[in-house]
């Protein structure tokens, strides 16, 4: 395990090495954060003398080693646009697009392994009929479209739901407040729809491929009731494959976010880093894509970690 | 004579499937007495597991029970709920499945696997539960069984595995084990010491056995009685000694001639000519007659009826009516 734990460790130091390096490199490509941010009639002098305030003057390595050493000193540096450190500036975002992301996870599970289950335990039925079909519409429609089709249901038609923004938050979270709630709801809908019908039929399926395994046939002959074969020796089986799945889900789920932020007017992250994008703002960018991936290496932290305590046949090495 | 313990009369279970209806199960008869031990023996594609299977009422679409009578104690199991069923499986009449590999749930513990038929079958509690797993481990020859109890299905060898599948069956005290092939996926070296356990606790429990095995030796071994199943129909059922010793049917002979003997040494040994046939397309009549070498123009006619060659031994084979060509 320690090793284990070790090994994990400097893979994710060669992970955000990599990421660092690859989008340093290639954002030095997109555009002139310069030009975005003195005034249109600038002078020459005044682009030099901001481009060397920025230290955009010096040759890339350069840029990358000073930026380097200020992260292992925890100085991710300062926003072009906002003047401000980066590390604020996302860690303000940081709990809107986690709320949303966290909320969006516990309704696709919440929805997909019961429904899942359903689905294997009676197939023939109409309502897994219903399920199945409902699950194509769910990972086939945009995310986009979905979004606004909600909007102009439940905003614009029904007027139940605010449409943009966070509402009323405590300490940063919109869910402790019922008005926070409120608009939290439709975001969350949103991205959970894609995660939630994909993984009702994968539930679904690796129920059915166990539910025929010889042991499910041996509990019956042991005189077990279907709910007990269902829930107490089928489901466990079928988590492995599902978890996997589960773990890279999550992490799309953070990525996609940005889309649904977008529409939804939701100032998280995904927002911050399409408006990085478009200003050329870096250090943003950079920030940004490394906090993300430390959080998919430990999301597949948890995820091994979860695969030993389901299978006892599994162990970490 | 007391009352049978198990009595199946005219059992049919049919798989409707693509290419037609299988008939798995063509109206078969077995009787079994309190504490024996019956081996229903013939090759694969009989219906041996189909029986074993149907007696738990434990088919699945797309089979079907289509007629017949189950009697178990008098009572008969095609007129039960699925819930009384269910309280009957693992209780009444448990199972020893073929591949101990396999029947075990590989994510639960030894433990909670027999814990389980315990939970459902009786009323003890977790203290007495506990007693009673352990005792049932030691008895069917785990060693060390207190420290096996959190072990996983995989960290045991299959001869193990199948002790442990056993617990497991005797653990509700059944008044029936089937056993479907229970020693087919062992060692050949582990087979005699699964088989002789098996003889050994249910003649101790005073259990009835149905041991279900594509092998006459094993069979003649251990069974009070033997029913040779072919195509979906015994062909010959009767005490072990009398099937053995006066085989009637040219199957059960066929099965007989090709067992390896200590005596014979030389030469080829026997085989039965052919193929079982598919049960897609069974010949008319007697399903055995074209692999047979007594056929004649009455076995393409109709099926054979069983006929006693003995007291307590039957076949059904049309040149023992005529009595002379044998």
């Amino acid at each position: 395990m320690l090793i284990y734990l070790v090994q994990r460790f400097l893979q994710t130091i060669a992970v955000l090495v990599a990421v660092s390096v690859i989008v340093f490199f290639v954002m030095s490509f997109t555009g002139d954060p310069v030009m975005m941010i003195v005034p249109p009639d600038a002078t020459a002098e005044q682009i030099e003398a901001a481009r060397h305030e920025l230290g955009l003057d010096r040759p890339l390595p350069v840029q990358y080693i000073v930026f380097m050493d200020n992260l292992l000193h925890g100085d991710m540096g300062r926003s072009y646009l906002f003047r401000q450190p980066v590390v604020k500036l996302i860690t303000e975002r940081v709990k809107a697009t986690l709320e949303m992301v966290m909320l969006a996870v516990l309704l696709s599970l919440a929805v997909a392994i019961p429904a899942g289950v359903y689905a294997a335990a009676a197939p023939d039925s109409r309502l897994s009929r219903a399920l199945m079909g409902g699950s194509l519409f769910g990972i086939s429609l945009p995310s986009f479209w979905v979004g606004i089709l909600l909007i102009f249901v439940f905003a614009v038609e029904w007027g139940l739901l605010p449409s943009s923004g966070r509402g009323k938050t405590v300490a940063g979270w919109s869910f402790l407040t019922r008005d926070g709630l409120a608009h939290l709801i439709m975001p969350s809908v949103t991205l959970a729809l894609g995660t939630l019908a994909m993984l009702t039929r994968l539930v679904r399926a690796q129920m059915r491929e166990v539910l025929r395994q010889d042991y499910i046939r041996f509990a019956r002959a042991k005189g077990v009731s279907p709910s007990g074969l269902l829930f107490s020796h089928a489901l466990k089986n079928a988590l492995i494959p599902v978890i996997t799945v589960f773990g890279l889900q999550v992490g799309n789920l953070i990525a996609f976010a940005t889309v649904t932020e977008t529409i939804f007017a939701w100032p998280g992250m995904g927002k911050l880093l399409i408006d990085a994008i478009n200003t050329s703002d870096r250090p943003i960018i950079v920030a940004y894509l490394m906090i993300v991936a430390v959080i998919f290496v430990g999301i597949n932290f948890v995820i091994d970690v979860a695969y030993t305590l389901i299978d006892p046949r599994i162990d970490l090495r | 004579m007391p009352a049978p313990l198990l009595e199946v009369r005219g059992l049919k279970t049919y798989f409707t499937l693509w290419g037609g209806v299988v008939k798995a199960l063509d109206g078969i008869d077995l009787t079994l007495g309190v504490g024996e031990i019956m081996g229903i023996v013939g090759e694969s594609g009989g219906g041996k597991s189909v029986t074993a299977f149907s007696i738990m009422r434990l088919i699945d679409p797309p089979g079907r029970i289509e007629a017949g009578k189950i009697l178990f104690e008098g009572e008969d199991l095609l007129s039960k709920s699925e819930a009384e069923m269910r309280k009957m499986r693992g209780r009444a009449i448990s199972m020893v499945f073929q591949d101990p590999m396999t029947a075990l749930n590989p994510l639960h513990t030894i433990k909670d696997q027999i814990d389980e038929a315990l939970r459902l079958h009786t009323g003890m509690n977790e203290r007495e539960r506990g007693e009673r797993i352990l005792s049932l481990l030691h008895e069917v020859g785990i060693p060390n069984p207190e420290e096996r109890l959190s072990s996983y299905p995989h960290q045991f060898s299959g001869g193990m595995l199948q002790r442990v599948v056993i617990a497991i069956a005797l653990a509700a005290g059944p008044r029936l084990i089937i056993a479907d092939e229970p020693t087919t996926a062992l060692d050949v070296t582990v087979q005699a010491q699964i088989l002789s356990l098996m003889e050994a606790t249910v003649r101790e429990r005073g259990a009835a056995l149905i041991l279900i095995t594509h092998d006459l030796a094993v069979a003649a071994g251990m069974a009070d009685k033997i029913a040779v199943m072919y195509c979906g129909r015994v062909v010959e059922a009767g005490t072990a000694d009398s099937v053995i010793r006066s085989p009637a049917h040219p199957y059960t002979r066929g099965l007989l001639n090709s067992m390896p003997s200590a005596a014979q040494t030389k030469g080829r040994l026997a085989q039965i000519p052919g193929v079982v046939p598919s049960l897609l397309d069974l010949p008319p009549g007697c399903a055995f007659a074209p692999r047979c070498e007594l056929a004649c123009d009455a076995c393409g006619a109709g099926v054979p009826a069983m006929v006693q060659v003995e007291p307590g031994h039957e076949a059904a084979c049309f040149a023992l009516n005529g009595g002379g060509n044998i």
